[in-house]
């Protein structure tokens, strides 16, 4: 069944969209991510235009971001205290990135810009995530324990501000910066940025990890919301019709993927969910590195 | 007086334009996009009106143009700089057309001399405006092959030679199949009659294609009530994620 997308003015298959939902949607709920690193490549590779994707991208996260911060206010696992914070970052950051990304357009660098952070965040992380987890198999087949948290020169900052949630007393300022930079990805990536929030909040601001995924997840719905705004009304590219097509798949997937996710055990979780980051970077690297079959591209407008 | 006559008749034969004039049909002059549009297909039909025998020699041929609305391109190129491929040359296109069919009932050379179809603008390359290419760029008429090219390549751009079928130098038709990927607006059709590459009739018409219905609407909020478009956006997506946590959660139970 084929579906004419109205924003994005191409023609393409609905069942594909449907599927493409729904295997984001299983992976996002198995490792807890939003999936918007996975789906916005996905998207370049079904032929949906970059800067559509991105911001339709954006908005399908609000949806799935929803969806599953409702089930952490019911354990009141949200700290919204330190959310604040993070949002009062994040809009900043949402913001610059909306700047950034509408003038390299204008340059005719959108792409190479979409798909350099996609290969430098994703190789990062990826690769990470990959060698401590790996660590923490082999730490758990010893049976050692795993090291105590260090005082981080994090500790030594001003502005210090109570959050009783996490139990931290720590200055806003680290917290504030990592808004703001995973604000700036948001817009460019067309991610939540669940994957680098997420790590920052453990090993950075040392939240305790119960209460790290409803509060990214809190400010995440926040953020993509503003930046689906700010894509709407200044590049005109949210598809509604493609993120609808995207999020009913996607969250049939969620509640799949979140039943998988509790059987098995974190530690392989982990390695399964770097080795798919590590996948998607690749794939996007070999783009950047190869000679591509046409190197001649158009786009619209004058410059 | 029949001298006279015949050599009025004789003269109004041999002056192409006024003896042979167009009468054309159209399968349809408007193209809807609605939610399940898949590409169309467009049936132009026709047929030769004369006042005089047909002409024994040289035969007749047609040629049917289809030209989307026309904007501005700009064509990249990217060169290997520091590793990685990068934009790095642009050409900008002053007009293309975003879609442009070229049907003809026997191979454009044949058809159509060079110089009528300077005059005319009919093949592909000749539709296409560039001013020129700043100096700092070589090759620029490589970045127009390359438009030609990859808009070829999507069905956007179509020489279809041979394609028209002409009964007894009267009656014409062919279809054009216009791709999914459209673009709304008017689309300009041309038919032309050529005897020895010389264009001896031409007619104009218009096919106008065009979103309706959800399509038409949401394009049209999206850009001129964008605030409203984003925020209906997120009640719809807030929506939806709502509602499958309470569906699962009824599931559950």
């Amino acid at each position: 069944m084929q579906i004419y997308l109205p924003i994005a003015e191409v023609s393409v298959n609905a069942f594909l969209l449907f599927g493409l939902g729904g295997i984001v949607g299983i992976l996002s709920g198995m490792f807890g991510v939003g999936g918007g690193f996975l789906m916005t490549p996905l998207l370049f590779f079904i032929g949906i235009p970059p800067s559509v994707a991105v911001a339709t991208g954006a908005t399908q996260i609000v949806a799935s971001s929803f969806s599953g911060v409702l089930a952490h206010f019911k354990r009141k696992t949200v700290d919204l205290r330190m959310g604040g914070v993070l949002l009062a970052g994040g809009l900043v950051g949402a913001t610059l990135g909306v700047m950034i990304f509408n003038y390299l357009e204008s340059l005719g660098q959108v792409d190479l810009l979409v798909k350099l952070f996609y290969v430098i965040f994703l190789g990062i992380i990826g690769g990470l995530m990959f060698v401590e987890s790996l660590n923490a198999i082999r730490n758990l087949k010893k049976g050692k324990k795993p090291p105590r948290k260090k005082h981080s020169p994090i500790h030594g900052l001003p502005l210090k501000m109570r959050f009783r949630v996490s139990g931290l007393y720590i200055s806003v300022i680290p917290p504030v910066i990592i808004g703001l930079f995973v604000g700036i990805l948001t817009a460019i990536m067309g991610v939540g940025g669940g994957f680098i929030m997420v790590p920052a909040m453990i090993y950075l601001l040392g939240m305790p990890t119960k209460v790290v995924v409803g509060t990214s997840l809190f400010q995440i719905i926040f953020v993509t919301g503003f930046t689906t705004m700010l894509h709407a009304t200044t590049n005109f590219t949210v598809d509604i019709v493609l993120a609808l097509l995207l999020l009913i798949g996607g969250v049939i997937g969620a509640q799949v993927g979140a039943r998988i996710g509790v059987k098995m055990k974190a530690e392989q979780l982990r390695v399964l969910l770097a080795l798919l980051v590590l996948i998607v970077c690749g794939k996007l690297a070999l783009e950047l590195l190869l000679q591509p079959s046409e190197v001649y591209s158009i786009a619209t407008g004058g410059h | 007086m029949h001298k006279f006559l015949a050599a009025c008749l004789f003269w109004l034969a041999s002056l192409p334009a006024a003896a042979e004039e167009i009468v054309l049909g159209l399968s349809s002059d408007t193209v809807s996009i609605n939610t399940n549009f898949d590409g169309s297909e467009i049936l132009i039909f026709g047929a030769v009106k004369r006042d005089a025998p047909i002409p024994a020699d040289p035969p007749l041929e047609v040629i049917v143009t289809v030209a989307g609305p026309s904007e501005e391109k700009t064509v990249w190129r990217k060169e290997k700089r520091y590793g990685i491929w990068i934009n790095t040359d642009a050409v900008e296109i002053d007009s293309a057309p975003s879609f442009y069919a070229v049907s003809t009932s026997a191979p454009l050379s044949v058809a159509l001399s060079a110089t009528e179809d300077l005059r005319h603008r009919i093949s592909i390359p000749l539709a296409i405006r560039s001013v020129g290419a700043p100096d700092s760029v070589e090759n620029a008429s490589t970045f127009t092959e390359a438009l030609i090219r990859i808009k070829t390549k999507a069905n956007q751009y179509q020489l279809n030679e041979g394609t028209v079928s002409l009964d007894e130098e009267t009656l014409f038709r062919t279809s054009v199949a216009l791709p999914a990927a459209l673009t709304e607006g008017e689309y300009l059709t041309r038919i032309l009659l050529t005897r020895a590459g010389a264009v001896v009739a031409e007619y104009e018409t218009s096919i106008y294609v065009r979103k309706v219905g959800l399509e038409r609407w949401l394009f049209v909020l999206s850009r001129e009530q964008s605030l409203l478009y984003g925020l209906m956006s997120l009640a719809i997506a807030i929506a939806a994620g709502w509602g499958a946590s309470a569906v699962f959660n009824l599931l559950r139970r």
